[in-house]
């Protein structure tokens, strides 16, 4: 039952990226995309770590993407028209993509082929992740945090007013 | 096998309760509303049809069910028809993870009065609230209207900015409960209200679930002298209806957010536990509509100064101010 629920979703969550990215229209682009995070969170629920799931949608569904929605209708962007150049242009990086994929398929395929490295089911709990978090990997995640700082000053350099200039 | 078949219809009777007594509870919100509203302005609101007006809301359904459903020429058909249903189903499906009364034990079995006791179900409460926003955008930019852009752009900030502020009003409560799953937080709170263990944190959260559900101290994305009528002016018939009762379900649902995190939930001496439960709902209901009756709307950009460089700020305090207290009591 989780199996076919797990392969049902991820069919829905390539459909949803790769729909993402077709799309001509951005607010309907980021559309597919929360559907895809959707399908995420709840392949992160099967997997056996609710915790993650719910911070898949309250971070990513609920703020990120409300965000990029925020952005899409201050700038008033237009659906666009088909692109200019050949036709091999809008095509390449797909396939490149798909082959990526691919080859990294064929790679698992080949390093293990009875698909023997199957983990024991697993069930992570808030206590469980929060003292990975900051207990185990407290170093990476306030690097990761500085990060977030750095653009955050970064954005408050190019936005501020400069004295006799005006708004840039 | 038998027992899951039990189990199954079970959980399908409390969903069918639940529903059932949020939709009529936030049809006769309305009729509250209007009456308590009128009052405060000294006059008696709808007392036509029905003893006292009771019929009323039936009246409203009939109404708006009968009204042309308009769509504006160029809008984007599809989302302008699926907004309003968002709405109302992100406001309903929060009601999965409040529970509403202790476990009764029924057929020698013990059944929890909650649809889904999730280990998360704070955290699912706030996902939901965050997707609510969805169905308002939405339905602004769908409509191919500029006072409808503007009010969908207006309740995006608004509700960033004050999702934030809720989230860290209710970190002292995780911390003081050692959960994220709503029974816990209400078992934790037998003896002592959070109300009285942690007042910045309810008064940062009361404010800021204010603010998300655009009641009426915070009601610019439809602020009616500025931008007609945001986000559902270009919005008739019962898909207006569906957007407005949504609001009212999301009324129930602050009741209960509030009651379960910082009111006790169902503990209370003398009547039974639902009974404490409903009456706790419908007076943080009163008191948003007193609000409503009583407060004046703020601009737009000193509600998101307010935002933050005041509620912000204070919530990080109030969690560090927490976290030590905790701290030290424990060691």
């Amino acid at each position: 039952m989780a199996s076919i629920m797990f392969y049902l979703l991820s069919l829905i969550l390539l459909t949803a990226t790769l729909l993402c990215i077709f799309q001509r229209n951005p607010v309907h682009a980021v559309l597919y995309l929360v559907l895809g995070f959707f399908s995420l969170a709840i392949m992160f629920y099967l997997l056996g770590a609710p915790l993650v799931a719910a911070w898949e949608v309250i971070v990513y569904a609920g703020a990120i993407m409300v965000l990029f929605l925020f952005i899409i209708m201050m700038l008033g962007l237009a659906p666009q028209d088909r692109p200019e150049g050949p036709g091999w242009q809008r095509w390449l990086p797909f396939v490149i993509l798909m082959a990526a994929v691919l080859a990294c398929t064929l790679v698992i395929i080949a390093l293990d082929p009875a698909a023997t490295a199957q983990g024991e089911p697993y069930s992570l709990g808030p206590q469980d992740f929060g003292e990975a978090l900051f207990g185990k990997y407290a170093l990476a995640v306030q690097v990761v945090s500085f990060q977030l700082l750095f653009a955050a000053v970064g954005a408050y350099n190019l936005g501020r007013i400069q004295r006799g200039k005006g708004k840039p | 096998m038998n027992t899951a078949i039990i189990t199954v219809i079970l959980t399908l009777c409390k969903l069918a309760l639940i529903f059932g007594v949020v939709l009529s509870m936030a049809a006769y919100l309305v009729l509250a509303e209007r009456k308590l509203l009128g009052r405060m302005q000294l006059r008696y609101g709808p007392n036509r049809i029905g003893p006292g007006g009771m019929i009323q809301p039936l009246c409203d359904v009939i109404k708006l069910i009968t009204k042309e459903d308009f769509i504006p020429e160029r809008a984007d058909k599809w989302l302008f028809l699926f907004a309003p249903g968002l709405t109302a189903l992100t406001a309903l499906l929060s009601f999965a993870v409040v529970p509403f009364a202790p476990p009764v034990t029924l057929f020698g079995q013990e059944l929890p009065m909650v649809v889904c006791d999730l280990n998360i179900g704070l955290l699912y409460l706030l996902g939901l609230s965050s997707l609510g926003v969805y169905g308002v955008v939405l339905g602004g930019w769908a409509s191919n209207s500029k006072y409808s852009l503007l009010g969908a752009m207006r309740s995006l900030g608004q509700l960033l900015s004050y999702e934030l502020a809720m989230g860290l009003a209710l970190i002292p409560v995780v911390l003081s409960a050692k959960s994220f799953s709503i029974t816990e937080i209400v078992m934790s709170q037998a003896t002592l209200p959070n109300l009285v263990k942690h007042p910045l944190a309810f008064l940062i959260f009361m404010i800021s679930v204010a603010a998300e559900s655009k009641r009426t101290p915070f009601d610019m994305p439809e602020a009616e002298n500025e931008i007609v009528g945001g986000f559902h002016t270009e919005y008739s018939g019962m898909r207006f209806g569906l957007f407005f009762v949504g609001e009212y379900i999301n009324l129930i649902v602050i009741g209960a957010m509030v009651t379960v995190l910082f009111l006790g939930g169902w503990h209370g001496p003398l009547l039974p536990p639902v009974a404490w439960f409903l009456i706790k709902v419908l007076f943080v209901a009163f008191v948003f509509i007193w609000a409503r009756g009583s407060m004046p709307r703020p601009r737009y950009d000193q509600l998101m100064r307010f935002g933050w460089t005041v509620m912000i700020p204070i919530g990080v305090i109030n969690i560090l101010l927490t976290a030590a207290v905790l701290l030290a009591i424990n060691s």
